[in-house]
């Protein structure tokens, strides 16, 4: 039976890049713990996955050739007109290299 | 009754025309749409149906097959230059950039595309409560939901303003909102429709598909949806699968253990009526075993929320959608994606995060890909002695607002729609009745499962079973 607790639920909340309130963690905690409970009981149905042997269906990745096939600067203005924050046409974000960390 | 097949014969007789069909949807949503919020944007489609109307007098019956024909998607479809907000705060400003495949695909074939429909924040969850939006209602009961995630389409339909509606099936999604509305719903094999254009959700398990009024209109505008496209390389042709035949009689499989436990007993009597208008017809009905099916939604529950986490992750704030503002780069990810997301979407993103760290992917995703094997074979056995598999779509009929709080007690409400999309088998719902609630008559649907790429079976059942019944 899994257990989390509240800080777990908080650094999840930062590997998944979103911000927690301290209420929304106490309702997910619960409500996680209740899901986790539910699932694990794929472990009773496999119990050694191991001894499966992996197969790969009819359906699987394919590749095409990485080639370009639009007009360069086709969709440009489109995708320019979606940014959050542009400057001369750039897309603006806060600064990616910080020295200070 | 609104179907595309009728519109058609109108069309060209010159009795009724595109121009009109739309007047009529676009008066039907000003009377309703208030009140059902089916709609999430409904679009000036004039030109369409003017063009369309145009081209009925010209081609008459050589015109495409959907010529004029007014349809919904629901928003997590990419029409360009249209607003595609997933149901979602997050992309509520966000404008398309291009057209999905099965946009280009509709628009060639001549439909008039007159709106978005409301869903479910990026297709999680069964009710359409969770769009950013506020919820649809369901047009049998406006106290009661309409189904989801594609509850929007399903109102429009239901609601009489449009004949077809596109919605996508993740878990469910296409299939429970056509029973909680008592419409058709078809989720097609894996891979069969292309997904170029839409918003993935679960990669290994997304589907699009119709919701309408009969299975001849669910046939016609799948055929057209569905086919091999360059742009989304899991879309399959006819020779990935073996053929599936189509037959004078049918043996349907009843996996009555999966059954005993948690379906309304008034739901299931209307099956079991439903059992005996197939053997008077002719058909036969056995017992089938399939106990790794019943495990599918535990299954289902690590797959899904592991693909979503990772599907999810490039709505972050930066390229388009919402930004909200933070000290550094970190800060402004964290902050657009707290307020972008709903509770539901949270939920599953952290659920999915957790089952995929290190030291817990083997025992979480791992074995839910080995479930997911077994199901396939279990499968693959029972159909070598039924020819399709029979389940209610949904244990209930749709329930009132409010009424299912726990997220995993919405969850069990999927237990016989996931084991399809973890499978990747085509099925279809059609009503197979009414119950009543509080003194409502409630439709709930019957789903039909078939091997891979029995498409054309599942339409055979559904025209000789359902469509002989209604006109």
């Amino acid at each position: 039976m899994p257990r989390m607790t509240k800080e777990e639920i908080l650094h999840l909340g930062t590997l998944a890049r979103i911000k927690l309130t301290d209420e929304e963690a106490t309702h997910f905690n619960t409500e996680i713990d209740a899901i986790l409970d539910y699932v694990s009981t794929v472990n009773e149905i496999v119990a050694d996955y191991s001894a499966l042997t992996k197969t790969v269906g009819p359906v699987h990745n394919v590749f095409r050739a990485d080639e370009v096939t639009n007009e360069p600067g086709s969709h440009t203005k489109d995708l320019q007109a979606e940014f959050p924050d542009a400057q001369d046409g750039y897309l603006r974000v806060k600064k990616i290299l910080n020295p200070d960390t | 009754m609104l179907t595309a097949t009728s519109l058609r014969e109108q069309f060209l007789r010159g009795d009724y025309s595109p121009r009109e069909a739309l007047e009529a949807t676009t008066s039907m949503i000003k009377t309703r749409d208030a009140d059902v919020h089916a709609f999430l944007d409904v679009y000036d489609a004039t030109s369409e149906a003017e063009k369309a109307t145009e081209c009925i007098r010209e081609m008459g019956d050589q015109a495409p097959l959907l010529t004029g024909i007014p349809i919904a998607l629901k928003n997590n479809i990419l029409v360009k230059g249209k607003r595609a907000t997933g149901g979602s705060k997050i992309l509520e400003n966000y404008t398309a950039t291009y057209d999905a495949t099965i946009v280009t695909k509709l628009k060639e074939a001549g439909a008039v595309i007159v709106g978005a429909a409301n869903m479910d924040e990026f297709a999680m969850g069964s009710s359409t409560e969770n769009s950013a939006f506020g919820p649809t209602k369901n047009p049998h009961d406006m106290s009661r939901v309409p189904g989801g995630s594609s509850g929007g389409s399903a109102a429009a339909v239901a609601m009489e303003a449009v004949p077809i509606a596109i919605g996508t099936d993740t878990g469910g999604s296409i299939r429970q909102p056509a029973s909680f509305c008592g419409l058709i719903g078809f989720k097609p094999t894996y891979g069969a429709v292309s997904r170029y254009g839409l918003m993935a959700m679960g990669s290994s398990l997304d589907q699009a598909g119709p919701l309408t009024n009969t299975v001849a209109d669910a046939e016609l505008v799948h055929t057209i949806m569905a086919g091999k496209d360059p742009k989304d390389m899991t879309t399959i042709d006819n020779t990935t699968y073996e053929p599936v035949s189509v037959k004078d009689t049918y043996t349907f499989g009843v996996p009555r253990s999966f059954l005993a436990d948690g379906v309304d007993t008034d739901v299931m009597q209307a099956f079991e009526a439903h059992i005996k208008t197939l053997t008077e017809a002719g058909h036969s009905v056995v017992d089938v075993e399939l106990p790794m099916f019943e495990k599918g939604l535990a299954a289902y529950y690590i797959v899904m929320p592991a693909e979503v986490s990772s599907n999810l992750a490039r709505y972050d704030g930066m390229r388009y959608g919402t930004r909200v503002a933070g000290e550094d780069l970190l800060a402004e990810y964290l902050n657009s994606r707290a307020a972008g997301f709903g509770d539901e979407v949270k939920r599953r993103i952290l659920l999915g995060t957790y089952v995929l760290s290190s030291g817990y992917y083997d025992a979480y995703y791992g074995k839910a890909e080995a479930v997911r094997t077994l199901m396939r074979q279990e499968l693959g056995q029972v159909f070598t002695h039924v020819d399709a598999i029979i389940t209610p779509t949904a244990p209930t009929p749709a329930w009132q607002f409010g009424e299912q709080e726990d997220p995993l007690s919405m969850y069990r409400q999927d237990i016989f729609t996931v084991p399809v999309n973890l499978t990747g088998v085509p099925a279809l719902s059609t009503p197979m009745g009414t119950v009543e609630r509080a003194g409502s008559v409630l439709p709930v649907g019957i789903q039909y499962i078939a091997p891979h790429a029995g498409e054309a079976r599942l339409f055979d059942i559904g025209k000789r079973i359902y469509d002989s019944t209604v006109s």
